[in-house]
């Protein structure tokens, strides 16, 4: 038993003697995996059968366009309308962006705020839950009254966005190793002499929260802004239709309104096309950065790529 | 930091290999030590110790008898509620913090990070910049073994690894005093018994103060030059043996009537220990377990079993 385990213990430091090679991503990429294939290949078939089937059926029982428009229209609608639909897009995309970005930075700083100072958590935290519960479609048409509108677009795209990262960011930096935290204790407590025994504890709370919590809440902190991501787009697409209910507007949501309105169900069709291609670029870009990030120690990056 | 470099600067080689009956000069010591938890457990109960130069010291006992708060008062992580650490020569924990290294029961090894920087932590938190601080990384995780790792990540090494660069890191401020809380109970027996061997070595190359706190009679009698017995509640010595077995060990010590003889009386001191605790409840299960561990104490059955690693 002793030799089978010795082994077991060379086998490992062997596959350790080179980890560059084994952690190295294009490994699995490179060769076809079938269960890979299958993956990708499953979901793109479904959808070819059901857009065919969609087809097929508005053609044999002549639908008119006005109310279910043929896969094949819609695609000439979004070519023909290209110019329209692009202008929105590009205005729905900066209301994201600029959301996810006011979102991130909101979040990020107000969770490490809370992480130094318990005064700031007790006071602040449930204000930022408020936020969170109270529906975005019920505070939208307050936002207009009071703002511009494309500052009332952004604020709700920043509201919806906001919390997951905060919230998560948060449990990310409480989520250290206990024992690190000591060991923190143990070599981090210099301070300058100087220094009042107040400013000697901030001080190296500053450097665990620099050296142990910021890396410990990376994935927490990804996890959040994955989540984020979707939600931008959805408080961007919420104030634009509240907007648009206004008269007023020019993104993606509100074209959708305007072909409701106008009976162009074909433009409707292709404007939701263009919304959910975003929101599934967005979800795949975010993922991309997360597993980036994380590839070289996180469990969660680790599991794909085996 | 000069201090640092100062102290990372004499060869490990230099100072002598403690022999267990020598008698070093005097570390720090605990005088009168009480300590209450908040929710009014008396862990600690008028504790007194002293720890000397390149002594290795075992504080073994059953779990809850105290020993792992005691080794966290000395690092002065936690406040004692009575009573003080006497660092001989003045100065409190906190002066002190430089020279203490400590090793936990987990690896607790930063997941982000490679296995040089989880070394250069120490250092990095002391103001040591990168380049200062490469020799002293590389000549740590030379002494532990793993300086072909110094850029793998924590998950791609083994529990005992782990522990290595565990150890590595508490060497790198070059510590006087190296304090480990259980370090090896959570590794597979054959680990454990390599690891108990580089440690022998560490300490007579590096010439550290050790203090190593375990539940295990072979651990501590194998690697200690003294042994102090704990009881529960509350926490306090109830007996301490002087190891007198020559230090440079080997697996050969594990045969000797020495370590069969210095088994039986730990083991004794302990039962004693662990009678008084539970009040007789479980003396029947305790005495079954206890004595079967001391009859493969004195046999000689399990340590061939040893002898061919």
């Amino acid at each position: 038993m002793s030799e089978a385990n010795a082994a077991a213990e060379a086998g490992r430091i062997a596959t350790v003697g080179a980890p560059s090679k084994t952690a190295a991503p294009s490994a699995s990429g490179s060769r076809p995996d079938p269960a890979r294939l299958l993956r990708v290949a499953l979901p793109l078939g479904l959808f070819a059968l059901v857009v065919l089937g969609w087809e097929r059926y508005v053609v044999a029982w002549e639908v008119p366009h006005y109310i279910l428009p043929a896969p094949s229209r819609i695609m000439q609608t979004m070519i023909a309308d290209w110019p329209v639909l692009w202008a929105s897009l590009l205005q729905t995309l900066k209301t994201t962006f600029l959301g996810l970005a006011l979102a991130v930075a909101g979040g990020v700083g107000l969770a490490v705020l809370l992480s130094l100072s318990r005064l700031v958590e007790y006071s602040l935290y449930p204000y930022a839950v408020v936020l969170q519960v109270t529906p975005v479609v019920a505070i939208s048409p307050l936002l207009l009254i009071y703002m511009p509108q494309e500052a009332a677009v952004l604020t709700c795209a920043w509201i919806v966005a906001f919390f997951p990262i905060l919230s998560n960011t948060t449990l990310g930096l409480q989520s250290v190793d206990r024992n690190l935290l000591e060991l923190f204790d143990l070599y981090g407590a210099t301070k300058p002499r100087w220094a009042p025994p107040w400013l000697g504890r901030f001080l190296s709370r500053v450097k665990a929260l620099w050296y142990l919590r910021r890396p410990a809440a990376l994935p927490y902190f990804l996890a959040g802004l994955k989540i984020a991501g979707g939600l931008a787009l959805i408080g961007a697409v919420v104030a634009e239709i509240a907007a648009g209910s206004a008269g007023a507007g020019s993104g993606l949501a509100y074209r959708i309104l305007e072909s409701q309105f106008r009976l162009n169900i074909p433009r409707l069709f292709a404007a939701l096309a263009l919304l959910s291609l975003t929101g599934v670029v967005i979800f795949l870009a975010l993922s991309a950065v997360s597993h980036l990030l994380l590839r070289r120690w996180h469990e969660s990056a680790i599991a794909e790529e085996r | 930091m000069s201090a640092i470099q100062a102290r990372t600067s004499p060869p490990p080689s230099e100072s002598p290999p403690a022999e267990g009956s020598s008698r070093g000069a005097g570390l720090v010591a605990l005088r009168g030590i009480d300590k209450t938890f908040a929710n009014g457990t008396l862990a600690l109960s008028g504790l007194d110790l002293d720890i000397r130069e390149n002594e290795f010291v075992s504080l073994l006992g059953p779990s809850g008898c105290g020993k792992s708060t005691a080794l966290r008062i000395l690092a002065g992580l936690i406040p004692a509620s009575r009573g003080d650490v006497a660092w001989i020569g003045g100065g409190t924990a906190e002066d002190h913090r430089g020279e203490i290294g400590f090793v936990f029961q987990e690896p607790t090894l930063m997941p982000w990070a490679t296995v040089a920087d989880n070394v250069f932590l120490p250092l990095r938190l002391r103001g040591v910049s990168r380049r200062d601080a490469a020799d002293a990384i590389a000549s740590s995780l030379d002494l532990v073994g793993l300086s072909k790792f110094a850029h793998a990540y924590p998950r791609e090494l083994s529990g005992g690894m782990k522990m290595r660069v565990s150890i590595a890191r508490a060497l790198s401020l070059r510590p006087r005093i190296l304090l480990m809380d259980e370090p090896f109970a959570a590794l597979d027996e054959i680990t454990r018994f390599k690891l108990n061997d580089d440690l022998l070595r560490l300490q007579r190359e590096f010439g550290c103060t050790v203090v190593f706190v375990t539940h295990s009679v072979y651990e501590s009698v194998y690697l200690s030059t003294r042994i102090v017995v704990m009881a529960a509640r509350p926490g306090r010595i109830v007996a301490e043996i002087p190891v007198a077995a020559p230090t440079p060990r080997s697996e050969a010590f594990r045969t000797t009537p020495l370590y069969a003889a210095l088994c039986r009386e730990a083991s004794a001191a302990l039962h004693g220990a662990m009678d008084g605790a539970m009040d007789g409840a479980m003396d029947g299960v305790m005495d079954g377990a206890m004595d079967r561990a001391v009859d493969r104490a004195a046999d000689a059955g399990p340590v061939g079993a040893h002898a061919d690693l």
